[in-house]
């Protein structure tokens, strides 16, 4: 799947939607048109929705392989909470729970 | 300025991630210069090895990136004031540069110079981040794998502040059990499209509700 033309089209299109999403204000919402309230409520509880659907997707492998990538990647998870609660250092945490990660994979 | 240590950092992150899903640099480069996004930058790793359908890329870039529109709309004044600028301003809005922005207490011409500078330089400082780690990558003596955790952690940081900031937890314990079940019935490589649809019909749907129950 590594095709140039797959990846050339997959990157154009994620541009275009995010170019569009970023110009969306000035096309619409201009001066006197506000925005209708349900994409306003829409952007206020989407975020964390979303955020929550990610650290799922990035923890998914823990279910094909419960022990290979499932232990460590909960584990390290564990040390990134844990940290980021202790400093609210975003790269201390990233680089902690990274290494911790990268070490356990070679044990299991 | 603390974007450009962070930028540098996740930047260098991100190249060395495209390079250990292997792909080309020049890809990393492209990718961090045309969509620069972080959350979603690293998701289109994963999602570009899974190799999925444009439709999925397209809906995962529109709601992961859709806070965007709120960032560019409180700003859509001074844009309009910066002509030629405007487009590359529009371009390069991002959570960081947005947060300096509203930081800023110059006003007029003055805001409005500062504001480009920083565009400009916190788009450099990303790109310029990707290139090293994606050059660096190769030159690693140790295998690197598992370097993709560092989305996984960046997501869980992300993901606490906002549950520390949160009124109430209906849409993070919605999104965590619509992808649960999700991913249970549709398997590990087709769930994220239909999670991500079914999240923003139920809170559009709860949201239309709570409407009428005020009136």
């Amino acid at each position: 799947m590594n095709r140039p033309s797959y990846l050339l089209v997959s990157i154009l299109v994620a541009f275009f939607v995010t170019f569009m999403l970023r110009a969306l204000p000035f096309m619409f919402f201009n001066g006197e048109k506000k925005m209708p309230i349900w994409l306003e409520q829409l952007g206020k509880a989407l975020p964390s929705s979303i955020m929550a659907v990610l650290v799922v997707y990035c923890l998914k492998g823990v279910k094909g392989d419960p022990i290979g990538i499932g232990l460590p990647s909960l584990v390290a998870s564990l040390i990134v909470v844990l940290s980021y609660k202790w400093r609210r250092n975003t790269f201390l945490s990233i680089i902690l729970g990274t290494t911790l990660y990268m070490v356990l994979l070679r044990f299991f | 300025m603390p974007i450009m240590f962070s930028y540098l950092f996740m930047g260098a992150a991100y190249g060395i991630l495209m390079i250990e899903a292997g792909f080309l640099w020049s890809y990393a480069v492209l990718i961090s210069a045309a969509v620069y996004t972080g959350a979603f930058q690293f998701l289109f790793v994963s999602l570009l090895s899974n190799g999925v359908s444009f439709l999925t890329t397209a809906v995962s870039a529109f709601l992961i990136n859709s806070r965007q529109l709120f960032y560019t709309l409180t700003f859509v004044d001074d844009f309009k004031k910066m002509g030629k600028k405007k487009l590359y301003m529009i371009q390069t809005l991002t959570d960081e540069t947005y947060a300096v922005n509203c930081s800023l207490e110059q006003v007029d011409e003055e805001k409005r110079s500062i504001m480009f500078w920083v565009a400009l330089l916190s788009h450099m400082y990303w790109i310029l981040g990707t290139l090293v780690g994606s050059l660096i990558g190769k030159l690693i003596p140790f295998s690197t794998e598992g370097i993709d955790f560092c989305m996984t952690a960046l997501f869980i940081t992300i993901f606490m502040d906002q549950w520390r900031d949160a009124k109430d937890h209906f849409s993070a314990l919605l999104g965590l059990a619509v992808a649960l079940i999700c991913l249970f019935l549709f398997g590990e490589s087709r769930f994220i499209l239909p999670t991500l649809l079914l999240v923003s019909a139920i809170l559009v749907f709860r949201n239309a509700r709570g409407e009428e129950e005020n009136r």
